[in-house]
């Protein structure tokens, strides 16, 4: 259908996200910009003593697609390990998204995606 | 203003609204349709007459040679110049960094006979231009500042969102080689007061160039009017083809400047260790260049000529008028845009609660083409205050009802995004 994109479930996240705060103590910090609109986004991740994900949020302004992704983003990642972070690919923030991204939006679909990526990149 | 009739009947020369009679095209401010003529030229080219130029001697290259060259002689009519004026590039991005490197190697007696010195640039020269600059301006001139060491100011904004003349009275100085502007913004549509800047910059003993790429084919360009020592523009946005440029210097100064670009078509002779040059502007197009892209272009000229750009201007100021004041009803609304009176055909906007990018999405399924983003103009978003924004800009083809299709489509986003 027409709003397919727009999804109740994205539009809530859009409206409501999780986790949108900057953590003061963190493991991994890492930024993005979608160069297409110079959209900013930065996201923080906390590891337990067990090295998993105990917290994971990001900040920053934007479209329903990149907001809603990241609020999603948040929530998927926590109990994953470091390791386990390092293994997400696009595919996979797609899949979570569940909505079909053109290649148009693909940067806004992956705007958290490539802040975690940065801060994984920066980390240690 | 055009009638309803003729825009009918010039809908019916663009094979694209054939295609899409529905679609509300809003996005020529970043490539405009293509009329038939344009392509029956190109094709002409390629079906009937493919040769190179200034080589051939026989028919096809003649002809070949005699179409560039009045390509050429068209798009300088148009724009006031001499043909010797107008060196074809690849565009308005190409011919603007290919312009900061020719005055590179140039010698900077040839350009300022009073002042000293063998080359163009040196550190305590100042750059001026403005907040308003598309990159394809901002970044070769910032890059040219960062190479010599020199200093880059920019002509900020008024409160009202025009740009600071008073300011520039006192940002150019003595000091300024080169001032740079854009004539009409690709964000707000704003026709700036070219003239003005180059009386200032003419005054202090500094170059003028304007990027025309928003305005050649929208609103009345003469290059003697505004002052313009050099002047860029794409013909893509002036329905030509893509690939296709031009670049405008003044005859004077272009008979001493060197080339930026070498190979073969420039030269006069050649040796071991150096080469000297030809004649311009043949010296500053070395290769093959695009000679479709030209022959479509000079016929583009034409095309536009026999509507003529104060009728086009007209009518797109009226549709400027009507989307302010329609788009102004939206509760929510704010718009980014010149007054209809100075204003190119371009109108922004952002709608509280909806990124652009969502706005431009959910427009595009209604069928209506926006544009979403910076706009390539980073530092006058952030004078705008605001990361990007929506906008529609429109040209001889497009209608109110066009503009209605977009009110219909922001309505339906704010009705998808508020449930």
């Amino acid at each position: 259908m027409d709003e397919e994109l727009y999804k109740e479930n994205i539009l809530d996240h859009y409206r409501n996200p999780h986790n949108k705060d900057a953590l003061d103590v963190y493991d991994v910090r890492g930024g993005g910009v979608n160069q297409t609109c110079g959209d900013e986004l930065e996201f923080f991740v906390k590891f337990d003593e067990e090295g998993k994900v105990a917290q994971a949020t990001f900040l920053g302004s934007g479209c329903a697609i990149s907001q809603a992704g990241a609020s999603m983003l948040t929530d998927k990642v926590k109990g994953m390990t470091l390791s386990e972070l390092k293994l997400l690919a696009p595919g996979d923030i797609y899949s979570m998204l569940g909505i079909h991204i053109s290649p148009g939006r693909a940067n806004c679909a992956l705007l958290s995606y490539r802040a975690l990526s940065d801060g994984l990149k920066h980390h240690e | 203003m055009l009638s309803s009739m003729n825009i009918e009947s010039i809908k019916k020369d663009f094979p694209f609204f054939a295609e899409h009679p529905r679609f509300a095209y809003l996005d020529s401010a970043a490539t405009s349709q293509t009329p038939q003529a344009v392509l029956d030229a190109m094709q002409e080219y390629y079906t009937s007459f493919r040769s190179n130029i200034h080589r051939g001697l026989y028919q096809m290259g003649e002809e070949a040679s005699e179409r560039y060259e009045n390509a050429r002689a068209s798009v300088a009519r148009f724009v006031g110049a001499q043909p010797e004026e107008i060196i074809f590039t690849s565009g308005a991005t190409a011919s603007s960094n290919m312009l900061v490197r020719m005055l590179e190697e140039s010698k900077r007696t040839d350009l300022f006979p009073a002042q000293k010195g063998p080359t163009f640039f040196k550190e305590e020269d100042e750059i001026v231009t403005t907040v308003m600059e598309h990159h394809a301006s901002l970044i070769p001139l910032q890059e040219l500042a960062k190479r010599k060491g020199s200093a880059l100011k920019l002509i900020p904004l008024t409160e009202t969102q025009m740009l600071d003349y008073a300011a520039a009275e006192s940002l150019i100085t003595e000091k300024t080689t080169i001032v740079a502007c854009v004539l009409a913004s690709n964000v707000t549509g704003s026709v700036n007061d070219v003239r003005r800047l180059a009386d200032i910059a003419h005054a202090r003993g500094a170059l003028m160039i304007v990027d025309a790429t928003e305005a050649v084919g929208h609103i009345a360009v003469d290059v003697n009017t505004l002052g313009a020592d050099f002047l860029y523009f794409s013909g893509h946005k002036m329905l030509g083809p893509t690939g296709i440029g031009v670049l405008y210097a003044r005859k004077d100064l272009l008979e001493n400047m060197n080339p930026s670009i070498f190979g073969g078509g420039i030269v006069e002779k050649v040796s071991e260790e150096s080469s000297t040059w030809t004649t311009s502007p043949k010296r500053f197009e070395a290769g093959t260049p695009n000679i479709a892209g030209a022959i479509g272009l000079g016929a583009a000229v034409e095309y536009l000529e026999t509507i003529g750009t104060e009728t086009i201007h007209a009518h797109t100021r009226e549709l400027t008028v009507y989307a302010l004041e329609k788009l102004g009803q939206i509760p929510g609304m704010h718009i980014f845009a010149a007054v209809a009176e100075t204003n190119a055909g371009i109108v922004s906007f952002t709608v509280d609660g909806i990124h652009p990018h969502d706005l431009a999405q959910i427009a595009g399924k209604e069928h209506v083409a926006l544009r979403a983003g910076h706009h390539c103009a980073a530092l006058y978003m952030r004078a705008l205050g605001v990361p990007a924004t929506a906008r529609a800009s429109f040209y001889l083809y497009n209608t109110t009802s066009d503009i209605d299709a977009l009110v219909e489509a922001i309505k339906k986003a704010q009705a998808i995004f508020a449930k």
